[in-house]
């Protein structure tokens, strides 16, 4: 991708300076298309129409009304706030999930960094997002923002070790955390993807990913730290227009985020199901993409489907649920690749 | 989680309480509740509801009115969610302090009303329960089953929520032509979401797992402080006035109080509570029925003089409103005025318990306690 560009404008900066935009323009137009996709979920499942009205055709444009209805919202910020880390909380949550968009890969060309490190480095990178969720509920003085932060602070963290646990066992089998490496070696038909093979200890591991990563992401039926009924909002009570748009924009990139890794492990990434059919560089981003959407819309399934688990619950799954489990694939994986 | 303060005490760490005011706008008190909680950490130590934020002066503004029907409309205002059930509690008062013979079909009438609007607002009580704990669709379900009942409620006599059709000495309306079968078409519908709100959420691990064993309030001080209603019931109290101390004509009717059983954890648990009131709309469904089949034709209004003025005496009337009792303790000084309308609130009595059975418990079953003693703030302060 970087060569191609560099060709193309002769200069390396300016080639990765386009490469660094590009998921930007992936993410917007996603987000706006996620949150309307949630809405016509959600209203599907609850026997509602959901938006019909901005836009004509089923409501396409209501997010876009609301972006510009938050773009001209007064910034307010309490008084008695810690300004500056009122200020820089939103981007930091935002600069976690961006950063993570760097090292997924969303064709056989097209990866922003293709590090060889490339898992590492986004479970490690999107941890970034915990400091800023943690700068928010404080800088907001407000003891509802704190409690929201406390809480999904603690959530995080813990859901962080049965993720890299799960992702670790598919590591095992890889042997390499380059992305793009996992999925090349994931070509061909559907059944050669990791998840069905090792089988079940892979398949587990997919699923302890997949629920770790809903409380990553606070989804419910973790959603503890923004728990409406609970905490009202969370860390973000406080964050009104552009700022609170800022969460809710890394919200939905980390949900993609999320989603892009399992179908980069798990379910072969840019291949297509199909072997060679309509598979290809142009297909690749179709096929990567479908596959993120694919989980999202499992995520909002689920999330207006659940009720919410308390905090101690929350713990308990993960500790003595997810945790244990993980290492059995581990162990499981181990013990398959040496005998 | 007792355990966890006292080893705080015992290992002389010394943790800063917390004190949060919960309310008055918070979307789990329900209204204007304001509760200040002192927290532990996640736990809760301490609770203490303040209310007062809804006061109207009810009791007052009833001895203001020129006559005995123009205080209807007040007792809507009481429990808003329930209004039907509390203009009856008035009425019934007023008619026996009248000594009024009600025609049958009016007590035909105002049973089925009753009941209807007990499945109203129990799927209210039902349906924000879910809220609280997270659960948004089986909410949409219900509320979408609730605007049958208010479309019968608009087109029998005109209102949605307020509705003053109960009057003295009978109802302001007969009912519209397609009532019953418009009545019976709902009641086939809602026991249908009886079982998908079951599936959904009564029955729901998750939701089991935040209900069971939290709030448990047992069944001697529920009768200690009085409680009432799907409270009282929920702690295994078999206790409804409906049948323990009949009024209109409930004797008339097939069908059994519910009680809580600890089914999924101790007795008197938020899930009792909880699961006594989507029983007891399945019971309100059958009463409906059995209604339906045996309403007779004839006349709403029973003659009553155009001056209501009773003799000189007092009247305690107390009914089975969907929250609990509701008592109406009316004064009559022989004028065409109340001297005294004081009202016996269950939201008020029930609330009282919430110190009683919250301590200890962590700050996200509070919500959980607080949803499962259902109160309508519009009851509360009067």
């Amino acid at each position: 991708m970087d060569k191609f560009l560099t060709d193309i404008l002769g200069s390396e900066i300016g080639s990765y300076i386009i490469i660094a935009i590009l998921p930007l323009v992936f993410i917007v137009p996603y987000a706006l298309f996620a949150v309307w996709l949630e809405r016509k979920v959600s209203a599907k499942m609850q026997d509602r129409l959901g938006p019909m009205y901005t836009g004509g055709w089923h409501g396409w444009a209501q997010t876009i009304a609301d972006i510009i209805k938050l773009l001209q919202k007064e910034d307010i910020v309490p008084t008695v706030a810690d300004k500056k880390l009122h200020l820089l909380a939103p981007f930091i949550v935002f600069v976690g999930s961006y950063a993570a968009f760097a090292a997924i890969p969303f064709s056989i060309e097209y990866i922003g960094s293709n590090l060889n490190l490339g898992l590492f480095y986004i479970i490690a990178v999107s941890s970034l997002v915990v400091v800023g969720l943690l700068m928010a509920g404080w800088a907001s003085n407000n003891k509802w923002s704190l409690l929201g932060a406390m809480r999904s602070v603690a959530q995080i963290v813990s859901y962080e070790i049965p993720t890299a646990l799960s992702l670790l066992a598919v590591i095992m089998i890889a042997g390499t955390m380059n992305l793009q490496e996992i999925n090349q070696m994931q070509t061909g038909w559907f059944w050669n993807w990791f998840i069905f093979q090792k089988f079940p200890f892979v398949f587990l591991a997919f699923i302890i990913y997949f629920v770790a990563s809903l409380a990553e992401v606070n989804r419910t039926p973790f959603d503890i730290p923004e728990a409406e009924s609970e905490l009202v909002a969370g860390y973000h009570t406080e964050y009104t227009g552009m700022k609170f748009a800022m969460f809710f924009l890394a919200e939905y990139a980390n949900m993609f985020a999320v989603s892009a890794i399992a179908s980069a492990v798990f379910l072969g990434g840019w291949n297509s199901p199909f072997g060679d059919f309509m598979s290809g560089q142009f297909w690749g981003v179709f096929w990567f993409v479908a596959k993120g959407i694919f989980f999202i819309f499992i995520q909002m399934w689920l999330r207006w489907t659940l009720p919410r688990l308390r905090v101690d619950q929350l713990m308990y799954v993960s500790w003595k649920v997810l945790t244990p489990w993980a290492f059995v694939c581990i162990f499981g994986i181990g013990l398959w690749l040496v005998l | 989680m007792g355990e966890i303060i006292a080893n705080n005490k015992n290992t002389n760490l010394r943790t800063e309480e917390m004190v949060v005011q919960m309310g008055p706008q918070h979307p789990s008190t329900h209204g204007v509740l304001r509760l200040e909680v002192t927290l532990d950490g996640e736990i809760v130590t301490d609770v203490k509801p303040h209310i007062g934020y809804l006061h109207r002066c009810f009791e007052k503004q009833c001895e203001a009115m020129s006559n005995y029907q123009q205080v209807i409309p007040y007792l809507d205002r009481l429990d808003y969610i329930a209004a039907i059930s509390m203009e009856w509690s008035y009425v019934l008062a007023v008619e026996k302090l009248l000594k009024i013979q009600l025609p049958e079909r009016v007590e035909y009438i105002r049973v089925i009303m009753a009941e209807l609007q007990r499945i109203a607002s129990h799927i209210i009580a039902i349906g924000t329960y879910g809220l609280d704990m997270g659960a948004f669709t089986p909410f949409l379900f219900l509320m979408r089953d609730r605007e049958m009942i208010l479309d019968i409620f608009e087109r029998t006599c005109g209102a949605r929520l307020l509705y003053n059709y109960f009057w003295i000495g009978g109802l302001s309306h007969d009912v519209p032509l397609d009532f019953i079968d418009r009545t019976r078409q709902f009641c086939n519908k809602f026991k249908k979401t009886i079982v998908e709100v079951n599936n959904l959420l009564s029955y729901n691990e998750i939701f089991i797992k935040r209900t069971a064993n939290v709030g448990v309030l047992p069944a001697d001080v529920a009768i200690n402080f009085a409680t009432s209603g799907p409270v009282l019931r929920g702690s295994g109290v078999n206790w409804d006035l409906r049948r323990d101390d009949p009024y209109s004509i409930y004797d008339k009717f097939n069908w059994e109080v519910q009680v809580g059983k600890g089914e999924r954890g101790i007795l008197g648990d938020c899930w009792d509570r909880y699961m006594v009131r989507c029983r007891e709309m399945e019971q309100s469904v059958k009463i409906i029925e059995q209604a339906l089949n045996q309403i007779p034709e004839g006349d709403v209004k029973s003659a009553i003089p155009k001056r209501i003025r009773p003799n000189v005496g007092k009247m305690y009337v107390r009914t089975e409103a969907p929250r609990g009792e509701l008592g109406i303790y009316l004064l009559s000084d022989g004028s065409t005025s109340p001297y005294r309308v004081k009202a016996r609130s269950s939201c008020f009595v029930n609330l009282s318990v919430l110190p009683e059975i919250s301590k200890g418990a962590m700050f996200a079953d509070l919500v959980a306690i607080i949803g499962s003693i259902d109160i309508v703030l519009g009851e509360i302060d009067r």
